[in-house]
Formats: structure tokens, sequence, C-alpha cells
């Protein structure tokens, strides 16, 4: 889904009222900063640090001596320190970690290009203000959205820097609300509308027959059991898209956890009639991964293996990894009737089904591969479909390779 | 004293140039982004922003051009500055021409909002832009990073969003054959559609241009694959 576009410049307001909000802005982020923000702010301000910052310096020569960049680097905030010239001098770890790694003098207005921030390190450049902040967001890959500040530092360096500080939480549950109504008023309606019809003729014309009151009943207990579902599959992916953005730190061996997905999947592979083929083999694979995210990824496509390629009636799951510098690749692959190429672009979009029908009747929402796509995407990982009209279907997750000295969560 | 908008070196105007580009390329993915938005939320206020937006790249395409005139005169530069400064051109064209094609999917708010849409039909179309945008945002950010190493996934992705374009497509005339009144709507959102799939052609020129840029030679690209769309219905306009 794209953003909705809420981009709203503090400089498109007008004067008082726009340096009314600005130092609004500044107060609660100096507030609300960590104390090591506050320093720095009172740093390159040149006074003395907050009274509750804790960061009390006990001689005047010592935050006089301190190296700007020391402090830079302890912010855990997104920060850049750039000249005039508008070439980035310095980005600490919590920016490269956020926005990709730097070289050294390369141009801010590069970096980011979106007109706001142009215009923001532009006003502060040229001295139009001396400090300044932004709402900035990034669409795309995974919806992102900072409130951005630049200010000059000091008077006479030369120097500007740029922080970020990350609101994605707060509008992402601004569109988990607006995305909820949407899909679910309008996901709710058909089932709803049945559901109400077959009040109707219980009421009138089927209140003396109770073979098919029965019927109705029974119909109208599937179509709640539908909406139920419908309900849980979108509070889960609005909790997911609701999660801070985190690149996953922790790894995990990706057979072992295929395999305790398998065994949990096994009922439901008997009620349809299909049976699991494990040719996982026995060598770890490991990858950078949450682990109960990852659950509900091999449980989704399982599923619908299990679902859909019944007629099959064997599932294989396999993984491999070429060499240790190449992806890890894990394979679901059923023998059902597959998926027409025309709908295999299609498919991880919500509510898509390629047959209405028989997804209904498979009590499907339509939600499983959106969720899929959404927790891979936020792994770095991505997926792919083979499959054709008669062939079966192959849904293949691919895990970039993680490196092999890096220790867990630790930058290179 | 010097003027202070001359540069005070070859360096500096090189650097003027790529900020210049950054600032198109901003422009035209907040122009994708938002006549995509103001199509799915029907807002009409917003796609006048869009149209207006446009004025913007039309201005910087045609600054960039001179000036990159003035520095080859001033400069003669060769090999791989001459290489940077022609690929500016490039790719400001591109950038200017995704600027259109935004502009013309806001211009069609209006009539595609008139009557109400299934809903449906907009995923698909904000799915395809998904995927062009970020084909325009991985490329803008190669251009900036210069890590041509990361090219790669151009191919794919300009694959997916011609197999994304073509299932669309199919899908809309379905629409229309079986609703005769959906005809006007669907036509416009096709429109819309094809519109998206060239932006994403534009972001591969911009790829190839780039990789020439930094590489000095020629992105292996097999491009042209057959579109099965194309045989249904004439180009739209231009
Ligand atoms: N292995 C498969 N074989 C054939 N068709 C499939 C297969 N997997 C998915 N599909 C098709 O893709 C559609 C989307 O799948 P998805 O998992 O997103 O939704 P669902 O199974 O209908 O509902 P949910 O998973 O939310 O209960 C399905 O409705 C089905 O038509
Ligand atoms: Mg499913």
């Amino acid at each position: 889904m794209l953003a909705s576009t809420g981009i709203k410049l503090v400089g498109g307001m007008k004067d008082e009222k726009r340096e009314a909000g600005q130092r609004k802005v500044l107060q609660r982020i100096r507030q609300r900063g960590t104390p090591l923000v506050r320093a720095l702010h009172a740093f390159v301000k040149r006074d003395t640090p907050d009274e509750d910052s804790g960061q009390r310096p006990t001689a005047r020569g010592d935050i006089d001596s301190l190296p700007a960049v020391y402090l830079a680097a302890a912010v855990l905030d997104p920060l850049y320190i750039f000249d005039a010239g508008g070439s980035i001098l310095y980005s600490n770890e919590a920016a490269d970690l956020a926005f990709g790694p730097v070289t050294k003098n390369v141009s801010l207005r590069l970096k980011f290009r979106a007109p706001e921030m142009h215009e923001l390190v532009s006003r502060v450049i040229s001295g139009e203000e001396e400090s300044t902040a932004i709402n900035y967001a990034e669409r795309v890959p995974v919806e992102r959205a900072y409130r951005v500040v630049a200010s000059r530092i000091g008077n006479d360096t030369g120097l500007y820097v740029l922080m970020f500080k990350d609101q994605s939480e707060a509008r992402r549950i601004d569109r988990m609300r607006a995305d909820f109504i949407a899909n679910a008023s309008h996901e709710l309606r058909t089932p709803l509308a049945s559901v109400a019809g077959f009040i109707e003729t219980l009421r009138g014309p089927a209140r003396d027959d109770p073979a098919a009151r029965d019927n109705f009943l029974q119909i109208m207990q599937n179509q709640t059991q539908r909406m139920a579902r419908l309900i849980d599959d979108l509070l889960s992916l609005s909790r997911l898209e609701m999660k801070p953005y985190q690149k996953p730190n922790v790894q995990i061996d990706v057979v072992a956890l295929v395999k305790g997905v398998i065994e949990s999947m096994r009922h439901i592979a008997s009620e349809n009639g299909v049976d699991i083929v494990s040719e996982l083999g026995d060598t770890p694979l490991l990858v950078a991964g949450h682990s109960d995210e990852l659950v509900q990824v091999f449980e989704n496509l399982l599923e619908n293996a299990c679902k859909y390629g019944s007629s099959g009636e064997r599932i294989i799951v396999s993984a491999d990894q070429a060499s240790p510098m190449d992806e890890v690749r894990v394979t679901v692959r059923d023998f059902g009737p597959g998926i027409p190429e025309e709908h295999i672009p299609r498919i991880t979009e919500r509510f898509y089904r390629v047959d209405v029908e028989t997804s209904r009747t498979q009590k499907g929402t339509g939600l499983g591969l959106s969720i899929v796509k959404h927790i891979l995407t936020r792994h770095d990982a991505r997926l792919s479909v083979k499959s054709g009209s008669g062939q079966g279907a192959a849904f293949m997750v691919h895990f970039p390779p993680v490196p092999p000295s890096a220790s867990v969560g630790e930058r290179t | 004293m010097q003027n202070q908008h001359t540069m005070r070196s070859f360096d500096d105007e090189l650097n003027y140039l790529s900020d210049q580009i950054a600032a198109m390329g901003g422009y035209a993915e907040r122009m994708v982004a938002e006549s995509v938005a103001a199509l799915v939320q029907s807002d009409s206020g917003l796609a006048r922003k869009v149209v207006e937006d446009d004025a913007f790249l039309d201005a910087k395409e045609r600054e960039i051009g001179e000036r990159a005139v003035i520095i080859i005169g001033k400069r003669q530069p060769v090999a791989d500055d001459l290489r940077e400064i022609v690929g500016a051109i490039r790719i400001s064209s591109d950038l200017e021409r995704i600027g259109d094609l935004g502009k013309n999917i806001a211009k069609r708010v209006v009539a595609v909002t008139e009557g109400k849409q299934p809903v449906r039909l907009f995923r698909g179309l904000e799915a395809l832009a998904g995927l062009a945008l970020t084909q325009l945002k991985e490329v803008l950010d190669v251009y900036a990073s210069r890590s041509v190493e990361r090219i790669g996934f151009v191919r794919d992705r300009d694959e997916e969003i011609d197999a994304m374009y073509t299932s669309l497509f199919r899908e809309l005339l379905t629409y229309m054959m079986e609703d005769p009144r959906n005809i006007t709507a669907c036509t416009h959102l096709l429109f819309c559609a094809k519109n998206i799939e060239r932006i994403g052609d534009h972001a591969t020129n911009i790829a190839e241009t780039v990789h020439h840029i930094v590489t000095g030679r020629q992105l292996p690209l097999e491009r042209p694959k057959e579109d099965q769309s194309h045989s249904v219905i004439a180009e739209p306009e231009a």
C-alpha cells in the first residue's frame, strides 16, 4: 500500500505562528531527547546542560574541549553533521543503520532528495532560520516517518546538524486505524449482508421449516466464523505494520524452524488428505530473523499448500544454500491445480483471491500472503512463486546470506 | 570578488549538477506517490498540487541542460567528467518525463472518481505504483551512492512491473466487459496503469545511465520483453 501523504511543512505556516511552532518542536525534542541529545544541544549552543540531564560537567574546561563527534556518536537518533556546501562530514551509527552508510563528503541533498528536505537544508544554510523542523516520510520499501530538525552549530563553526526523530509508530497507528476501517468495512459487508438475508428468511418464509432452518443456521455460522477470522487476520497484519521497523539481528536456524512448523501443521494436512514430505536435511542454515514472524510465514505457506494443493496429495518442503555467500532458499512445493500465470503477480495483494469461490469455501480471507510478504520485506527477504495452471505451485522464500564473521547485532 | 553565483571549482559545478538531479528526483518521487494517492483517495486537491509541481521539473530540466552546456563549453571535460555531465542531461530528461506521467495520472483523478469504483481496482494500481516507486527510489539511491554493483535488482523489478501491469490490464478488461458502465473509469485507470508502467521504464533508463556514468560501460540488460497486452490496445497519447 502506498503511504497516505501527510507531509506538512512547518515552513508552510506563516511567520510568528511558524516560529512559535518551531520553538515548541525544539523544546519538545529537548525535553524528550536522551540526556545526550540535550547535552549536545547545550553544547552546540554553548551553555550549560539542563539541570536534570545527569551530564553535569565537573569542570568548565572539560566540556569546552569535548569533541563534538564523541557526543554525536553517542546520540541514539540518526544524526548528520554537514557544512555550508551541504556535504556530509559525519554520520552517527544510528544514521548509518537507518539510512545506510554514507561516503564522506557526499552531498546531503543527494542522500535525501525529498523537496521538503532540500528546503530545510537550504533554509538553515542560508541563515534564514537558525534552526527549523519538518516532517519527513519514506514510503518504500517500508513506511517510515521522522521529525527532522536542522540547526546551525554555534555561531561561527560553519557547521550544521541534522537530527531525525522516529515518528513511524504514531504514523502507523493512524494508518492502521484508517486502513482497518476501510478494509474491514469493505470485506465484512458481503458476509454481513448474507447473514442479514438469512435472518430475514428465517423470520419470514422459512419460519416453520426445520430443515431449511438448520441449513441456514449452518451457513450463518460459517459466515460469522469467516468474519471472525477476517478480523483476526486484519489485526495481525495491522499489528505487524505497527511494529517499529527494525532489522532482525538474531540468527536462527531456518531448517529447525521449518521442521517445527511442519509438525504443527500435520493435523491440517491430514484433514485435507495431504502428506508433508520434508527434504530439509540436517544441515542448519542460518538466517537473520524474528522466529515468531518466520513461523507465521511458513505456517501460511503450508496452510495454503494444504488447502489449495490437496488434490496433489503431497507437499515437499526443501531448503538449500549453494555457498555461504549465497542466499538461503526454502521451498514449499505442492502438486495441486497451481495458479494461472496472470494471477501470480497479484496474489500478495490484500484480499486477492484467484478463485473467490474455492477460497471462500476454504474459509480464506486473502490476507495470508500479504502477511507473508510484509514479514519478508521486513527481513530483507523475498518471496518468489513458480506455478502455472495444472502444474502445482512452488513458493520459494529467499533470505540474504548472513555475513560469516559479523557477530550478532554488531556493525562491521 | 566573484559573483557569488560563479562556482569556485569544476567539482563544485559537478556537485551542483548532481544536487539538482537529486532535487528533481525528490519531486518526481513525490509526484508519483501523490498522484496515485490522489487517485485512490479521490483527493482532487492533492491532484491539483501534483499538476502544479510539474512546473518545477520542467524548469529544472531546462536549467540543468543550460548549465551542462555552459560547463562543457567552459571546461572542455573528457572521459569521466564528460560522462557525468551528459548523464545528468539524460537523467534529468527521464525525470521530467516521469513528472509528466505523474501529472497525467493526477489529471485523471476527477474523471475516475466520478462514479464509485471497486476498491479492488485501486489495490492493484497501488501495488503497481509501489513497485515503480521502489524501482525509482533504488535507482536514485544508486545515483547518490554510486554503488552500481547493486543495480542488478533493476532487471527483476522491471519484470515484476511488467507482469503486474499485464495482470492488471486483464482485470480491467474483465470489468469493462462485465458492465459497460465501467468502461469510462476503467479506461482512465488503464491509462494510469500504463503511465505507472512507463515510469518504471524511465527508472530503468536512469539505471542504465547511472551505470554508464560510473563504469563507462553499458548495462547488459536484455530489455524489450514482449508485453502481451500491447497487441490488444493502441498506446495512449504520445
Ligand atoms: N499453493 C497454492 N495453490 C493454488 N493457489 C494458491 C496457493 N496458495 C495461494 N493460492 C491462491 O492465492 C490466494 C491468496 O492466498 P492467501 O493465503 O493470501 O489467502 P487465503 O488463503 O485465501 O486466505 P488466508 O490465508 O488469509 O486465510 C488464495 O485465495 C488462492 O487462490
Ligand atoms: Mg492462505
